[in-house]
């Protein structure tokens, strides 16, 4: 990387691309001070911060954009450990969360039709094909992905990534590291724990490699420790919805969550959930709720249906309904316990296996009704994502099991998480009604 | 004549009913048709019979229910077919229960409480198979009237197995088994039995409560109630008008709000 290119990349993200967003952020925080910007009618605004979060992730996917200027480039999967990463200073991209992206700005149909069409099944997740349709046709919502140099999936939340990772390797020509957690069905056992580490250690001189760098041990120990207060601060954010009125429902959660997704180990993450657990306490000294009139409060099961997020939300806030928490957004703070910012390897270790997706049903089970107890919630909806099959097993029984042994009312609801051809508008609001209903409302 | 204080009505993908119910909540007139494809002419021409018996409508509140409730201008309100179905059979037998429905093109079991109240619920409306479309489809294929599938079924003891769950399949099965000379009764039967063990599997996911209540256009084939007896091992029970619960609960909503305004129960 030249002297030149250094410039071009500061003079892009630094000063061009970092001035357009503040100004973005300005005017949508001028919107949301007098109130104009937005139109419902039954949910409250959300939150101001949440223009900050849009920059952040804007940002983030600017120096994307730049990236090859700047910085060497990894792709890794959603459970995957990124603090090594980060500490080697790899601009860190999550294809997921780019899907994500692509499904609430609902351009999957396009962008994964053209994977479909280059013969990958409609079975595989959304998520795949939504990253292998933008590397196909170079398609995508947010400019353009940097190309990898380095590619680290982890297992601990399906084998579809395996697969998947597999592509990219040989379509970058890049190399590929894999990291194998064993499942969890009760109890996690040393050994499995020291296999995961053992990996992670081979794992560090293959990106070093990469990086043409050696691992700073106390630039981890710093990353760990600011993912560590990220993780700490998202969990307190989601305990605040144990309040009622419900100060932000897990529709604000989805949106708010990318930062602890793919800026888990940065400062500017700590600051900006610092200052989005104060405005939460603002919400909740003033009693402002999601909705006007609270009656219900439920739990969600699975991705969000990111394409149809504000529908559901008015659906259901029409009725006095809310989801106040979710085991999804949950498990990126159910583990901040485990981290453990001065033995970075043994604690990445333990947050990788330890994944919610990597624990087995009765699990899953166990922390719903934990959350059900704790959030004083109403009932249950389960998404049952076509997509996601590791997170969608399991839940007929847990469905039952909520339903009999908790007298929890619970609905499995079908669609997919990413993929609008999977849900249908009619039958979905058929089962809410039903639901809603027999919930008294 | 009419009596009728309160009035139902059950839009649904296949049938379109109208129930209308005296003070005391009792059936008293209705009317049952095929769906039509513009919905809001039939529902029009519908409330235009049913102004011939009454005189005016000013003061008789409608419910909608059914998948095309939404479509039906003139309700007071609207409840879901699972809500209206439970306090419809509940009214009929005055119990609870597991309700299975099996419809055109949905099927659905519904969970009631002694008191009436829907405890649960699971619907299909994503797949043909497991609705009655699936055996309206084989029936034009074996060029058996479909009033007579159930009675042709039941006719025989040797039944064959159709592997296929999924309709379109099952069809190009059934065409084989018809080429290799397979008696019609036997595939019919063997076709009801496939349509029974789907349905069971749904019930299984609410789990029986005894006693097994059926409803929807279905329960007109005698061969439905009696495999699912086979397979359950539990005693069905059926309404008087198996295809009105939905109908007649709406109706009775529509009474609730006449009386005083109450809110779905
Ligand atoms: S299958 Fe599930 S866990 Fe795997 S990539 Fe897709 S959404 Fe993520």
């Amino acid at each position: 990387m030249s002297v030149a290119d250094t410039l071009r990349y500061h003079w892009n993200v630094n000063l061009l691309g970092r001035a357009a967003l503040r100004w973005r952020r300005w005017q949508t925080e001028l919107l949301a001070k007098t109130g104009s910007g937005w139109r419902s009618e039954i949910l409250t605004p959300p939150l101001r911060i949440s223009a900050w979060t849009k920059e952040l992730v804007g940002r983030h996917y600017l120096q994307g954009n730049f990236a090859h200027l700047h910085d060497k480039v990894a792709w890794v999967t959603s459970g995957a450990p990124i603090e090594f990463l980060r500490a080697l200073d790899f601009y860190v991209l999550y294809p997921e969360n780019h899907g994500a992206i692509c499904g609430a700005a609902r351009v999957v149909v396009e962008i994964a039709s053209e994977a479909e069409n280059a013969g990958y099944s409609r079975d595989i997740c959304s998520y795949a094909r939504t990253d292998l349709g933008t590397l196909i046709s170079g398609k995508t919502p947010v400019g353009k992905l940097p190309k990898p140099d380095l590619l680290l999936a982890c297992t601990n939340i399906c084998q579809t990534v395996l697969h998947w990772y597999r592509v990219l390797a040989h379509h970058f020509e890049v190399p590929l590291i894999l990291i194998d957690t064993p499942f969890i069905y009760t109890q996690v056992s040393d050994h499995a724990l020291t296999f995961v580490k053992q990996q992670l250690e081979e794992a560090i001189p293959m990106a070093e490699k990469v990086a043409g760098k050696s691992l700073d041990q106390r630039k981890l120990k710093q990353i760990t420790r600011l993912s560590q207060m990220a993780t700490y601060l998202w969990l307190e954010l989601l305990e605040r919805c144990k309040h009622r009125p419900t100060p932000i429902s897990v529709f604000d959660q989805f949106t708010q969550m990318a930062p602890i997704v793919e800026m888990r180990g940065d400062a500017v993450t700590v600051d900006l959930y610092s200052a989005m657990l104060k405005e939460v306490n603002d919400r909740i000294a003033q009693g402002i709720g999601v909705v006007p009139n609270e009656k219900k409060r439920l739990l969600w099961d699975n991705l969000p249906i990111w394409y149809r997020m504000r529908y559901l939300a008015e659906f259901l806030g029409r009725h006095g309904i809310v989801i106040t928490a979710s085991t999804y957004t949950n498990a990126w703070g159910e583990l901040a316990d485990l981290i453990n910012p001065e033995q970075p390897l043994v604690s990445a270790s333990r947050t990788l296996i330890h994944t919610l997706l990597n624990r087995g049903a009765g699990d899953k089970l166990a922390t719903m009704r934990r959350m059900i107890d704790e959030y004083n919630l109403d009932g249950v909806i389960l998404h049952s994502d076509r997509s996601c099959k590791p997170y969608s097993i399991g839940q007929i029984d847990q469905r039952d099991r909520l339903i009999r042994e908790y007298g929890v009312p619970a609905l499995l609801l079908e669609a997919d998480h990413n993929d609008p051809r999977s849900f249908s508008e009619e039958q979905v609001a058929n089962r809410l009604d039903a639901f809603i209903e027999m919930l008294g409302v | 004549m009419s009596g009728i204080k309160a009035l139902g009505i059950d839009v649904g993908s296949t049938t379109v009913k109208i129930v209308g119910v005296d003070t005391e909540g009792k059936m008293c007139w209705h009317i049952l048709e095929q769906a039509e494809p513009r919905v809001e002419d039939q529902v029009e021409r519908f409330l235009d019979h049913t102004r011939q018996v009454v005189g005016t409508l000013d003061r008789i509140p409608l419910v909608a229910t059914g998948y095309g409730r939404g479509l039906v201008e003139q309700a007071t309100r609207s409840v879901t077919e699972i809500t209206c179905h439970a306090k419809g059979v509940y009214r009929e037998f005055g119990h609870g229960g597991t309700l299975v429905d099996i419809g055109g093109q949905d099927s659905k079991v519904i969970g009631i409480s002694p008191e009436g109240k829907v405890l649960d619920f699971v619907m299909n409306d994503k797949c043909a198979a497991g609705t009655g479309r699936f055996l309206e489809n084989t029936a034009s294929r074996l060029k058996v009237p479909l009033d007579r599938m159930g009675d042709e079924a039941l006719s025989v003891v040797e039944e064959v197995p159709i592997s296929s769950t999924c309709t379109v399949f099952a069809e190009s099965e059934v065409i084989s088994l018809i080429a290799h000379g397979v008696p019609v009764a036997s595939i019919l039967r063997g076709l009801h039995r496939s349509l029974i063990k789907r349905t069971v599997a749904m019930i299984r996911t609410v789990g029986i409560v005894p006693p097994l209540m059926l409803s929807g256009g279905v329960v007109l084939n005698p061969a439905i109630c009696r495999l699912l007896e086979e397979e359950t091992g539990e005693k069905v029970v059926l309404p008087r008008y198996p295809q009105l619960m939905g109908a007649h609960g709406a109706a009775l909503f529509a009474l609730e709000i006449l009386n005083d305004g109450s809110q779905v129960s």
